[in-house]
């Protein structure tokens, strides 16, 4: 069972959230001149590295937010966790 | 080698089987060779073996990190099928079934393919249409299958709850006969002792740590036991296959997730078929030595772990036991996971790439044990003749780019739902 520190409730359970993937992926910005390579990136294809990832959750079954995880996909050790719209550096 | 027949059974049985033949040999990596096969599982095997069946090229390697067979086709459910919707699928896996059905002969292998038929339940009116559709569609590609009614359903499994008042009831299901299971183990040594004694050589407990590739063409490989040339290589890793891309600059319409199977203490023989419960994901069959075999959903975000988390289990076997109540009573024998190479689409990829030389063998999802023959087969046939086949021609790279999409299941790019 994964504990994830929701940055709004606190510490909850796996049980409580939703995956929602891959977080650094970025949609293409809809004013500019987009190739249809940039949408290839931003649809389908994923890094989904061995080691640190920084994935979306959504804390469904408690404040429905959703938030940004650090998470090892090999070990499962959760680094760090923010709010949706915080800036990682 | 050394024919596996009862007449050599009796003569090795004088000498207490001492004598056997090693079924494959552990030779250290040679300095070139035509064709390198990254991956000593399933489809790696079954490549590096069509390769020196089909096409005459034996001077082929295989590298394997671990061990050959210790990876997915050692952690699968056994199950082998094609009820697939699409054309693509469909006639990948069934051309994979006639293989299947003559492997043991064709491997000199026992490899106890037993057809005993799968059956997808149906659970509602709209899910017995969607059955009807596949099954047409099916049969229109030549593969068997019959829609069953409720009291069809309940001759051939009665012990699943056919009761009134439950959440799930059982409306139908789909079934086609000629599905089944065979011994995953003896798939891989099957494959792995044919392909050795074609001169084939299999490199256990070698790493790949990277690749020469110059002006877009790849010119070796280099490993944990040292360097190796080659223009051409086949890279069959499964859950690993984001590992390498990365070693070659590539980012690939690929998730690696894990899925779980679990089976339960051996029981007298209860359940005769594979049965799928219709209204989630969960998949059970019984092997030959009287264990509940079992699987169900992905853990549900990216895992390299190859272990599996509790939620999940729970989840899955509580689909278990509203199918069939009496799973309840059995104990749990051992629970296990495996790295799945999830593609956006639920459907594989068996191709060549934009690197002159390297081939590219992935995205099984859920179902790559069964089209272990065919996928080694097409796979042999792109990169000896450096062009997919007709059967392996639909899964392309670049069919996301293109928007030729194989959707079986209509799920989209989120491979984590089910």
């Amino acid at each position: 069972m994964l504990h994830i520190k929701c940055p709004y409730c606190g510490m909850r359970s796996q049980n409580e959230f939703s995956y929602g993937g891959d977080a650094s992926v970025k949609r293409p910005e809809l004013n500019k001149e987009i190739s249809d390579e940039e949408w290839d990136n931003f649809v389908y294809n994923r890094k989904s590295p061995r080691g640190k990832h920084l994935e979306l959750w959504q804390h469904l079954s408690g404040c429905r937010q959703w938030i940004k995880v650090e998470r090892d996909t090999a070990t499962h050790e959760i680094f760090n966790t923010y709010k949706a719209d915080e800036e990682i550096s | 080698m050394q024919k596996y027949s009862i007449f050599n059974l009796v003569k090795n049985a004088f000498s207490n089987h001492e004598n056997w033949d090693l079924a494959w040999k552990d030779p250290t990596p040679k300095e070139e060779y035509d064709v390198v096969i990254i991956g000593g599982g399933g489809h790696g095997l079954a490549t590096a073996y069509y390769l020196a069946k089909e096409h005459n090229i034996t001077k082929v390697a295989i590298i394997e990190k671990g061990w050959i067979g210790g990876g997915n086709v050692g952690r699968n459910t056994t199950i082998i099928r094609s009820n697939y919707m699409h054309d693509e699928n469909a006639l990948f896996s069934e051309f994979g079934m006639d293989l299947w059905r003559k492997m043991s002969q064709d491997l000199n292998y026992n490899v106890m393919f037993s057809p005993r038929g799968i059956i997808n339940l149906a659970h509602s009116d709209a899910q017995m249409n969607a059955y009807a559709r596949r099954g047409n569609s099916m049969r229109l590609n030549g593969i068997d299958a019959v829609l069953l009614n409720r009291e069809q359903v309940k001759e051939i499994i009665p012990m699943a709850d056919f009761s009134e008042n439950v959440r799930f009831p059982i409306f139908g299901g789909l079934m086609q006969p000629s599905a089944g299971t065979a011994r995953h183990d003896a798939v891989a040594w099957g494959y792995a002792r044919q392909a050795d004694s074609m001169g084939v050589d299999i490199i256990q407990n070698c790493e790949v740590t990277g690749f020469d590739v110059t002006a877009g063409k790849i010119n070796g490989i280099r490993t944990s036991r040292g360097n190796i040339k080659t223009k051409k290589v086949g890279l069959c890793v499964a859950g690993s296959t984001n590992i390498l891309a990365e070693k070659l600059n590539m980012t690939l319409p690929i998730e690696t997730h894990l899925l779980q199977a679990c089976v339960s203490e051996p029981v007298k023989p209860i359940l005769d078929r594979v049965v799928t419960f219709g209204a989630g994901h969960f998949y059970i069959s019984q092997s030959d030595k009287g264990e509940m075999v079992m699987g169900g959903d992905l853990d549900g975000y990216n895992s390299y772990a190859q272990r599996g988390n509790l939620p999940t289990l729970q989840h899955v076997l509580t689909e278990g036991i509203a199918m069939m109540p009496f799973l309840s009573k059995l104990k749990m024998l051992r629970t296990w996971g495996g790295i799945m190479d999830m593609s956006m689409d639920g459907s594989p990829i068996i191709d060549k790439t934009h690197i002159d030389g390297l081939y590219l063998n992935c995205g099984w999802c859920y179902g790559g044990f069964k089209a272990t023959p065919a996928s080694g087969w097409t796979f042999a046939h792109t990169i000896a003749q450096n062009r997919v086949h007709e059967l392996n021609a639909g899964f392309s790279l670049n069919r996301f780019s293109t928007g030729h999409l194989i959707d079986e299941k209509g799920l989209g790019t989120k491979t984590w739902i089910s």
